[in-house]
């Protein structure tokens, strides 16, 4: 059974990464990276809100979807710090999903099993687009690591900005770590990519203890919902 | 304004099309789960082809509209479980796609061009114009082509 909180989690690691890869539409190196871009953000979405709006079931205290997403500050968010790092440029972002990606699959894989009907039924789903987007994410990152020297020292320095928030993932789930190496070794080795260990881990995602950068997407994502509360198309 | 309810719901809901695919029917699409009438009361259950598909919420609205025109109370609810593949596409969904240039559901490897059926495209991106479809290019004729995903 998912608890209560785990919920929230990956609710919320999903609707801060539809946020950052949303920055990406209008300005991705071509139109079909922006649309596939766009595409990726929308499934993340379309998982936040069946998870936020499950959370608020089961919570019992009216709250909606949207009360969830944009009434919630800083500190109730428990989404992994992964997912609130900077969209940097293409390479950092490739990175970053990649990581993710190799998570997400071993995660939905279990969770469609959950005893929760409801969490089943998104895991079951969000598993299916997790592996169409880690093809995405592994066609990539590999092209940019075996590519020329500037797009290797990109796609590898969006790697070592990452590598601190890996270990943040498997807290909860230690078991998920192997079939995120089974899924990403071979990617790197390919790609001539290496995920170094970071001496200075950092977590607290989970309890709501952030990077600076989650206040400024919350900022952006929230203001029009908190400047016009109850406002309608 | 007095309607009789004459019509059935089953082919009210079948004149509803996908919006960004506007002559596939969402039965033909395979999105509709399942269709339960009690005299003029009608819930609809829909699946969604991606999570965060955006035209979900206006094939609601169609399909409350549609049925309500012809005298209904229309209720449509969402289910994730069991996922829907493409696999749902029937017989007649996946020849329309093809005679309409988009390349049906099947492994990348065995895509089609829709206008020479050569063999031999190519994937432009993995993400076509909508999160269904993938942007392919043939390799003999040049036609630029959307294919329908295959997710299962």
């Amino acid at each position: 059974m998912s608890g209560f909180t785990d919920i929230l989690g990956h609710a919320d690691d999903n609707l801060i990464l539809a946020q950052q890869l949303s920055g990406w539409i209008a300005s991705a190196p071509d139109l079909e990276l922006d649309l596939a871009l766009g595409n990726i953000a929308l499934d993340h979405l379309g998982v936040a809100r069946a998870l936020l709006a499950r959370y608020g079931e089961l919570e019992g205290k009216g709250r909606t979807e949207d009360d969830m997403a944009m009434t919630r500050s800083e500190r109730e968010f428990r989404n992994l710090l992964i997912c609130e790092q900077p969209n940097g440029d293409f390479g950092q972002t490739i990175a970053r999903q990649l990581l993710i990606d190799c998570y997400q699959v071993g995660l939905w894989e279990r969770l469609s099993a959950d005893s929760d009907p409801v969490v089943a039924g998104v895991a079951a789903k969000a598993l299916l687009e997790a592996r169409y987007h880690w093809r995405h994410s592994s066609t990539w990152a590999e092209r940019l690591g075996a590519g020329t020297e500037e797009s290797h020292r990109r796609m590898q320095s969006g790697l070592d900005a990452m590598t601190r928030f890996v270990d943040e993932m498997f807290d909860e789930s230690p078991d998920l770590r192997p079939s995120f190496d089974t899924r990403l070794n071979p990617v790197l080795a390919r790609a001539g990519l290496e995920l170094v260990v970071s001496p200075f881990p950092r977590r607290g995602g989970r309890e709501g203890i952030h990077t600076e950068h989650l206040g400024h997407i919350l900022a952006d994502m929230q203001w029009m919902a908190r400047s016009y509360p109850g406002a309608k198309w | 304004m007095v309607i009789g309810v004459k019509a059935d719901p089953e082919a009210i809901v079948a004149g509803v099309c996908d919006p960004e695919i506007p002559y596939l029917s969402i039965v033909d699409l395979g999105i509709v789960r399942s269709i339960d009438s009690d005299g003029r009361a009608v819930t609809v259950t829909i699946t969604p082809t991606y999570s965060g598909c955006p035209a979900m919420e206006f094939i609601r609205s169609n399909i409350v509209e549609a049925l309500e025109a012809d005298g209904f109370e229309a209720a449509v609810l969402t289910v994730f479980d069991p996922p829907w593949t493409t696999d749902a596409i029937s017989a007649r969904g996946r020849d329309l796609l093809a005679s309409n240039g988009i390349a049906p559901p099947q492994l990348r490897e065995a895509v089609v061009c829709p206008r020479c059926e050569m063999a031999s495209p190519r994937t432009v991106s993995e993400f076509g114009s909508t999160a269904c479809k993938a942007l392919m290019v043939c390799s003999s004729c040049g036609e630029p082509f959307d294919h329908f995903k295959q997710l299962r």
